[in-house]
C-alpha cells in the first residue's frame, strides 16, 4: 500500500484534530511532541494551532528513554534529550504527538512522563501513521493514515527538514 | 626385584652419559648399563623407546606443609606429587609448625617420607631457634638428624651480627648455609616487582635492591666466614652478576633459580592473577633473560620448583592478601623443556640443573645413576602433550596458573630404589 | 610499554557485545564507552534541572553499598544516585580489621548474593578487590568500584572528566596537571587512564620523587618536581589530597614543606593559564595541598565536581545494570536454544 506524502498527512491531521477538539469542547490544550520524530511533527502542528488561536502556550517535548520497558535489554540511549515542559500538565488537556504508532510501548512510557509532571485532564493521541500493530490497548485518537506492513518491514520518518517517510525491509537474518 | 629398562636414551650428566642404552636395576640399585645390562634376565621390563632416562630430580626448595599445615598438603600427598613430577629427592625448608629447629621434627618428617614410600626428604633446618633471628640453632644436632643445611628463610635477624655468628658457627660445623637474601625494610609490604605493572595496578612493589642490597651483604659475610653457602631462588639480573663475580673470585657458593622465574615475568600479574603471586616476585624480561643465561652457563647450578601447595581459600582474596606460592612440582619438567625447545640450553644441561647440579649444591648423594648408585630414576617423554587437570594434578594444592592448560613433556615413570612409585 | 600493551582484561567489565556490565577501572575501556558515560551523565544533569528528579530505571533492583573502608561522602552520593534511579538501597559498613582478611570478604559476599542483590558498590583497602569480587565471587552481580586500594576510583575519574568537558569542551586541546601523592592515589591512576584514553595530548604529574610510583612516565605523561615548571600554561590543575593516613614514614619531611613546594596558592596558580580551572577530588586539606582562597576562588570548580558526581554515578549504575541483564538474558536464551 502506498504511503501518502508527509505534507498531505499533516493536512489531514490538522483538519481531523481541529474538528475533534471542537467536538470534545477541549479548550486551550498543551501540545507535547515525543522525541525525535514526534517533536518534528509537533512543531508544525503547534504553529498551525497557535495561528488558529486554539493553542496559546509554548510547545512541550519529552524523551521516553528513562521510562522504556526494555532498557535492561537494549541499554540506555546516551543521547537522551531532556524533557521540556514549559507548562505544568496538572488539570490540563494534553495533545500528545508522535510519528508512528506501532506496539504502543512508546506511548505508554510517554504517558508515564506526562503524569510525572502533573495529572492531566485528558490526553489526545495524534500520530502520523497507525500500523495496526499495537501490543497494548492503546489507540491513536487522530491519525493521518492507517497502514499494514509485513513482519520484516519498518517505516521511518526522516528530518528535521523535508520530512519524509520511507519503508525499510529488514534482511531476513536481522532481528 | 629386578627391572630392565630398554630402548631409552640415558642422560646422566653426573657421569657424562648421553647415550641410547639399556639399564638394569637390581636390589634397589643400578646394576648395569649398556650391553652388560641387556644380558640380564629381569623380572620386569619397561620399554622406554622414545623416552629419556635420567636420575630422579633433586629439588632444592620444596615446601612440605606437614606438620602444622595439613590443609595445604601432607608428606604423603606432596611426595606423591613430587614423584609425578619426576622428583625423587626433595629439600624442604623449616616452614613447618613446629619448625625444624629440633632433631625430632627433622627425624619425623624423614620417617613420614619413607613410610609414604615416594621420594626422599632432605630437610633444611632452621638457622635460629624458632626462626626468630636471635639465638643460634643446634646445627650439629640437626645435621646428625639428617638436615643438609640451615636457613632462616626470609625471616629477619635481630641484627647483622647475629647473621655473622650463624654463618661462622655453620662453617665450623660444616653445615651449608641456605640463604634467601632479602632486605625486609626495602621489601616493606610489597607483593610484586616494583615496575610498570605494579604502578598500573596500584600494588605495593618490591624493588630489586630489596634482594641485591641483602645479597651484597650476605656475600661479604660468606667471604668473611668461609661458610659454604647456597643462595636460594634469585630473581634479579644483578643478583646473577653478583654471584658470577663472587664465584670468579673463588667463593664457595652456589645458587639456584625457581623454574617460574625462568618462564614468567611481572606481566603475568596484569589482571591481578594471584596464581602468579610468589616470593621473590616475578620480575621483568631483562631479569628473566639474565637468569636464563645464568642457568645456561652454570652460574646458577640448579633449577628448583619452589613447590608450595595451598588450600583454595589462601588464594581467594584480593591479590595482596593471598598467600604467595605456586604448586609447581608437576610442571617443573614441561616448563624446563620449554627452555630447551627455545634453544636456551640443551637437554643434557637441563637435566644437569635438575640432578647433579642441585645434588652438588646440597652436598647429598643423589642425582646420579651410575653403576652402584641408588636407583632413583625418572623416565620421561619429552614430546608428549597432556592436559594438566584436576585429575592429573596430584598435589593437594591446586594453586597453579597452568591448571587446565596443555603441557609438553611428561613424566612416564618414576622409580625410587628401583621400584615404580609413579606411572602416568 | 604504554597503554598499547594492555592485555584485554577489560573483557571482564564488558558483555559480549561491548556493553558495560561491571565498572571496575578505566583501564581497558574504549574511548567510545567513556564518552557514552559522559553523555548519559549529561542527560541526567539536565533531568535534574527539571522538577522531576527520579526515574524508574532501577525500580525493583537492590543496590548494596559495601564499604570496607569508611567513607561518608562517596557512599552518600552513591546512595542518592541509586535512589534517584528508584532502586532499593542497602548500606553495609564493614570495617576491615587487621586480621580478618579474605575469608570475611568471601563469606560476606556469598551471604549477600544469597539475598538476591543486583548490584554491589564496593570500596576496599586492597588493590584488585573489585576485580576479585567480579571475577571470583559474584560474576552475576554488577560490581561498581568505589575505590580499591591504590588501584582505581573510576567513578571519581569520570565525574572529573565530565567537569573538565563541561568547562573546557574538547579534550584534544588540553594541558592537564595532577599534583600530589600520586604513589598512593587511586584517583590519580584512574585520572591518568581516563585523560589518556580521551586523548589529552599534554598530561603531567607534579610531585617529589618519594610520592611518584616507579615507571610512572610509562603511563604516557610528563613528570615534574617543581610547580613552576609543571603548571606552566596548563588548562586544568587537579590537586590530590595528601593522604596522611596511607603514608608510611619517611616520604615527606613535613606538611609545612609540602605546602611550600606543592601547595596550590594564588601565586602558584599564576603559572597556569589565566582561565585554568582548579579541581580536587576532596575532601580538601586547606593549607596543606591548597590554600583557602584558591579553593573558594573563581577558578575553583570543586563544587561542580560534587554535583556532577551524582549524575555520573547514575549513568554508570544504569549502564552496568542494563549490561548485566542483557548478558544474563542472552545466556538464558542461548541455554534455551541449546535445549
Amino acid at each position: 500500500m502506498a504511503i501518502k506524502e508527509v505534507n498531505a498527512l499533516q493536512e489531514i491531521i490538522l483538519k481531523k484534530l481541529t474538528a475533534y477538539l471542537q467536538t470534545k469542547s477541549i479548550d486551550s490544550p498543551i501540545v507535547i511532541g515525543i522525541h525525535t520524530g514526534g517533536v518534528w511533527l509537533a512543531k508544525k502542528l503547534h504553529a498551525q494551532l497557535s495561528q488558529k488561536g486554539i493553542v496559546n502556550e509554548p510547545l512541550g517535548t519529552l524523551d521516553i528513554s528513562f521510562y522504556r520497558d526494555d532498557f535492561t535489554r537494549a541499554g540506555l540511549n546516551p543521547k537522551v534529550k531532556p524533557s521540556d515542559f514549559p507548562v505544568s500538565t496538572e488539570d490540563r488537556h494534553v495533545v500528545l504527538v508522535d510519528d508512528v504508532l506501532m506496539s504502543g510501548r512508546t506511548i505508554r512510557a510517554a504517558m508515564n512522563v506526562v503524569f510525572e509532571y502533573g495529572r492531566p485532564a485528558s490526553i489526545t493521541l495524534v500520530t502520523l501513521l497507525d500500523l495496526n500493530a499495537a501490543e497494548l490497548p492503546i489507540k491513536a485518537d487522530i491519525t493521518g493514515q492507517q497502514l499494514s506492513l509485513n513482519r520484516n518491514q519498518r517505516v521511518k520518518l526522516t528530518g528535521p527538514d523535508n520530512l519524509k517517510l520511507t519503508i525499510k525491509t529488514l534482511s531476513t537474518q536481522a532481528n | 626385584m629386578s627391572l630392565l629398562i630398554t630402548g631409552g636414551r640415558i642422560i646422566d650428566p653426573a657421569n657424562q652419559v648421553d647415550t641410547f642404552a639399556d639399564i638394569y636395576l637390581s636390589g634397589g640399585k643400578v646394576a648395569a648399563i649398556g650391553d652388560q645390562a641387556s644380558a640380564f634376565q629381569a623380572r620386569q621390563t619397561i620399554d622406554a623407546t622414545g623416552l629419556v632416562i635420567c636420575p630422579g630430580f633433586v629439588d632444592l626448595y620444596f615446601y612440605i606443609p606437614e606438620p602444622g599445615y595439613e590443609q595445604k598438603g601432607t608428606v604423603e600427598s606432596e611426595t606423591k606429587a613430587a614423584a609425578a613430577g619426576g622428583v625423587t629427592s626433595l629439600c624442604c625448608p623449616p616452614a613447618t609448625s613446629p619448625i625444624i629447629d629440633s632433631p625430632s621434627i627433622a627425624t619425623s618428617i624423614q620417617k613420614l617420607a619413607s613410610q609414604s614410600g615416594y621420594g626422599r626428604i632432605w630437610p633444611i633446618g632452621a638457622m635460629t631457634m624458632g626462626l626468630k633471628g636471635a639465638q643460634l640453632s643446634e646445627m650439629a644436632t640437626l645435621k646428625k638428624a639428617g638436615c643438609i643445611g640451615v636457613t632462616n628463610m626470609r625471616y629477619p635477624f635481630d641484627n647483622t651480627r647475629v647473621l655473622l655468628r650463624c654463618l661462622e658457627y655453620a662453617a665450623s660445623q660444616d653445615m651449608t648455609a641456605f640463604l634467601q637474601s632479602i632486605d625486609l625494610f626495602l621489601e616493606q609490604d610489597g607483593c610484586v616487582h616494583n615496575g610498570p605493572f605494579s604502578t598500573r595496578l596500584g600494588l605495593p612493589g618490591i624493588p630489586e635492591t630489596a634482594e641485591t642490597v641483602a645479597l651484597a651483604r650476605d656475600l661479604l659475610l660468606v667471604e668473611q666466614t668461609g661458610v659454604r653457602a647456597h643462595f636460594s631462588q634469585l630473581s634479579t639480573a644483578k643478583s646473577v652478576d653478583m654471584i658470577a663475580d663472587a664465584q670468579a673470585k673463588g667463593l664457595n657458593i652456589t645458587a639456584d633459580v625457581c623454574i617460574h622465574h625462568l618462564l614468567s615475568t611481572d606481566e603475568c600479574i596484569e589482571d591481578f592473577n594471584c596464581l602468579y603471586h610468589i616470593q621473590p616476585p616475578l620480575r621483568d624480561k631483562a631479569d628473566r633473560q639474565r637468569l636464563r643465561e645464568g642457568v645456561s652457563d652454570g652460574v646458577l647450578i640448579a633449577i628448583s620448583s619452589q613447590h608450595q601447595p595451598h588450600e583454595t581459600a589462601a588464594k581467594m582474596a584480593p591479590f595482596a592478601e593471598t598467600a604467595p606460592g605456586i604448586s609447581g612440582v608437576e610442571t617443573l619438567l614441561p616448563l624446563a623443556l620449554e627452555l630447551v625447545d627455545n634453544g636456551m640450553f640443551d637437554l643434557s644441561t637441563m637435566i644437569a640443573r635438575l640432578t647433579c647440579g642441585p645434588a652438588g649444591a646440597a652436598n647429598i648423594n643423589a642425582g646420579n645413576i651410575g653403576v652402584g648408585q641408588r636407583a632413583d630414576i625418572c623416565i620421561f617423554d619429552p614430546k608428549e602433550r597432556w592436559l594438566l587437570s584436576g585429575e592429573t594434578l596430584h598435589s593437594k594444592g591446586k594453586n597453579t596458573p597452568h591448571l587446565n592448560t596443555m603441557l609438553k613433556g611428561r613424566v612416564r615413570y618414576t622409580l625410587v630404589k628401583g621400584r615404580r612409585v609413579f606411572q602416568s | 610499554m604504554g597503554l598499547a600493551a594492555i592485555k584485554d582484561s577489560s573483557n571482564i567489565q564488558l558483555t559480549d557485545n561491548g556493553q558495560l556490565r561491571h565498572f571496575l577501572s578505566i583501564e581497558g575501556l574504549p574511548k567510545a564507552l567513556l564518552t557514552e558515560i559522559l553523555d548519559t551523565a549529561d542527560s541526567f544533569i539536565s533531568m535534574e534541572q527539571q522538577s522531576v528528579k527520579k526515574v524508574p530505571l532501577l525500580r525493583g533492583k537492590t543496590v548494596v553499598n559495601l564499604f570496607f573502608e569508611p567513607s561518608t561522602r562517596t557512599r552518600i552520593t552513591f546512595e542518592l544516585a541509586a535512589k534517584r534511579l528508584s532502586a532499593d538501597v542497602l548500606n553495609l559498613n564493614i570495617s576491615t580489621s587487621a586480621t580478618s582478611k579474605g575469608e570475611t570478604l568471601l563469606d560476606t559476599l556469598k551471604n549477600l548474593e544469597a539475598m538476591a542483590s543486583d548490584m554491589f558498590v564496593v570500596r576496599h583497602s586492597q588493590s584488585g578487590a573489585a576485580h576479585f569480587i567480579a571475577e571470583k565471587v559474584t560474576p552475576n552481580i554488577a560490581i561498581i568500584n568505589a575505590g580499591d586500594g591504590r588501584h582505581a576510583h573510576p567513578t571519581q575519574a569520570m565525574l572529573d572528566m565530565l567537569t573538565v568537558r563541561r568547562h573546557k569542551g574538547d579534550f584534544k586541546q588540553l594541558s592537564v596537571a595532577i599534583v600530589g601523592d600520586i604513589l598512593h592515589s587511586r584517583v590519580a591512576r584512574s585520572l591518568i587512564q581516563a585523560f589518556t584514553t580521551l586523548g589529552v595530548p599534554d598530561l603531567r604529574v607534579i610531585a617529589p620523587n618519594t610520592l611518584l610510583p616507579v615507571n610512572v612516565d610509562a603511563l604516557g605523561l610528563r613528570v615534574f618536581n617543581r610547580m613552576a615548571d609543571g603548571l606552566k600554561d596548563v588548562d586544568v590543575v587537579i590537586m590530590l589530597r595528601l593522604q596522611y593516613e596511607r603514608m608510611q614514614t619517611a616520604l615527606l619531611p613535613s606538611q609545612h614543606e609540602f605546602y611550600q613546594l606543592y601547595g596550590l596558592t594564588r601565586d602558584k596558580l599564576k603559572y597556569a593559564k589565566p582561565d585554568a580551572i582548579v579541581m580536587h577530588p576532596g575532601p580538601i586539606n586547606r593549607g596543606v595541598e591548597i590554600s583557602s582562597d584558591v579553593a573558594d576562588g573563581k577558578q575553583s570548580v570543586i563544587l561542580d565536581q560534587v554535583s556532577n558526581g551524582i549524575a555520573v554515578r547514575m549513568a554508570v549504575m544504569s549502564m552496568a545494570m542494563s549490561g548485566q541483564m542483557t548478558q544474563q538474558s542472552d545466556a538464558l536464551k542461548r541455554l534455551g536454544d541449546e535445549q
